[in-house]
């Protein structure tokens, strides 16, 4: 293995059935429900699973819900958009944690 | 941006077009013979089902020259059907009962012989689809009155515009072409294409702006009309899905920009058999600016002729024979045939 990440393995995905069929066929039934169009657009769930693959760091969702966003519908400017989403909610969720950092430096300051 | 022809590219050859396609074929097993396919689908060799559609080219000349034509169509395009052709082509239609006749391009209207066409269609009680690209509405005064002559002959509009947003649209087509198309669609609509009720029909054709494949007809139709509606007050009928099929500029793209092998594995690994069944090709007679028949509009700009079996001119019509024709296929047709399918009518599943 040369690289972590080998991008011809995404096409593998479906291939975790192979060693647990069961698991493995309710999730991508699970998956599959998830992303039909719902109370929320196709496009939206699209997007919404572009900020979180960014948020998780994922090169494999990356590169499928970039695709998937774009024949959703979706332009560059709602996928980038979707990105800070999921870069103000982490970098939110750093500095939020600094509510509790300043209340441990009162407690242990004069 | 130039035409593959005015470049002297080596893509404008159609040999080397199907060389390139045929070559990826042996190369990797991953992507089998289209032929192959259909035969697993109990669909080879491919038959017409019927004559639904007569689709002319009326011509190459085109004031736009979009990244992803086919037809490597273009202002330096020359080739354009005379009107001797296209009386053959009405003398044909006037022996058939095939109720609509389907004109492209190119840009169909930029034919000096296009309007007296339409005439002549509506004069023998056919419907006409008229393929227009929307900025030759605004290109030049002459063309003004386009909307009103359309909606005189009830000629159904059906027009590109692969997305809502300027930078997508005018990646593909180029600069400028987003708020020309935006300004000839309020045009349509003011003599009340795309109104409802008003009989008069305008549809948007939705090409993906890239090496990826459409999404759900549906889906992309809703958001089209509330962005439209919302940005500019547009109003139309149906969004069409189109595949963008490897032929010509849309082949010099995949090749360039090093997407063309996943671009095919994605479409031979969407291969649909139900939208395979439905193919265009089994109810259209496609007809070239010189008058050569054709399978499709893909098959006439990769020079792919009805087989030999059929007649090979529109002066030779003969609505049995063609019938009795096999279908000409090759790598290309995987583009009609991934997901919900693909053709001149959207999505075919």
């Amino acid at each position: 293995m040369s690289t972590y990440y080998n991008p011809a393995d995404l096409a593998k995905f479906g291939n975790i059935t192979e060693w647990q069929s069961e698991m493995g066929n309710k999730f991508f039934s699970y998956y599959a429900e998830v992303f039909k169009e719902g109370a929320l657009t196709e496009r939206e769930k699209a997007l919404i699973a572009l900020a979180v693959a960014h948020a998780v760091q994922c090169p494999y969702c990356i590169d499928a819900y970039t695709t998937d966003s774009l024949q959703k519908g979706a332009d560059e400017a709602q996928m980038m958009e979707a990105v800070h989403v999921a870069a103000a909610i982490k970098g939110g969720a750093a500095l939020v944690h600094g509510v509790q950092m300043m209340n441990k430096a009162k407690e242990l300051s004069m | 941006m130039k035409s593959l022809h005015a470049r002297h590219a080596a893509l404008a050859d159609t040999g080397y077009q199907l060389l390139v396609l045929t070559q990826a074929e042996a190369a990797g097993a991953q992507l089998p013979a289209f032929a192959h396919k259909l035969r697993e689908s109990g669909l080879l060799p491919l038959r017409p089902t019927g004559i639904g559609v007569m689709q002319i080219n009326v011509g190459r000349m085109c004031n736009q020259v979009c990244k992803h034509c086919h037809v490597d169509a273009g202002p330096d395009r020359t080739e354009i059907m005379t009107r001797e052709t296209m009386q053959l082509c009405l003398e044909a239609l006037a022996r058939t009962d095939i109720p609509l006749v389907d004109l492209t391009g190119g840009a169909p209207e930029m034919n000096p012989d296009f309007r007296w066409l339409v005439e002549q269609i509506s004069a023998l009680g056919r419907s006409v689809i008229v393929r227009c690209n929307l900025t030759i509405i605004v290109a030049n005064k002459k063309y003004h009155d386009l909307p009103e002559f359309f909606a005189r002959h009830r000629v159904q509009v059906v027009s590109s515009l692969p997305h809502f947003s300027a930078g997508r649209t005018d990646a593909q087509r180029g600069e400028g072409v987003f708020d020309k198309s935006i300004r000839a669609l309020q045009m349509l609509n003011a003599v009340g294409y795309g109104v409802e009720g008003s009989g008069l029909t305008l549809d948007l054709v939705y090409n993906p702006s890239g090496a990826f494949m459409p999404g759900s007809q549906q889906g992309l139709e809703r958001e089209f009309k509330q962005r439209l509606g919302r940005a500019h007050g547009i109003v139309f009928n149906n969004l069409l899905t189109i595949t963008n099929l490897p032929v010509s500029r849309f082949l010099e793209y995949l090749l360039e920009s090093g997407n063309y092998e996943s671009y095919m594995q994605k479409l031979v690994e969407a291969y649909n058999p139900v939208a395979a069944a439905n193919v265009m090709c089994r109810t259209t007679l496609s007809i070239g600016w010189d008058g050569q028949l054709y399978d499709c509009d893909f098959n006439q700009q990769l020079d792919l002729r009805v087989a030999p079996t059929a007649p090979q001119h529109i002066r030779d019509f003969d609505e049995a024979r063609l019938l009795a024709r096999s279908i000409v296929i090759n790598q290309h047709c995987y583009g009609c045939t991934a997901g919900a399918g693909s053709s001149c009518g959207g999505a075919t599943t």
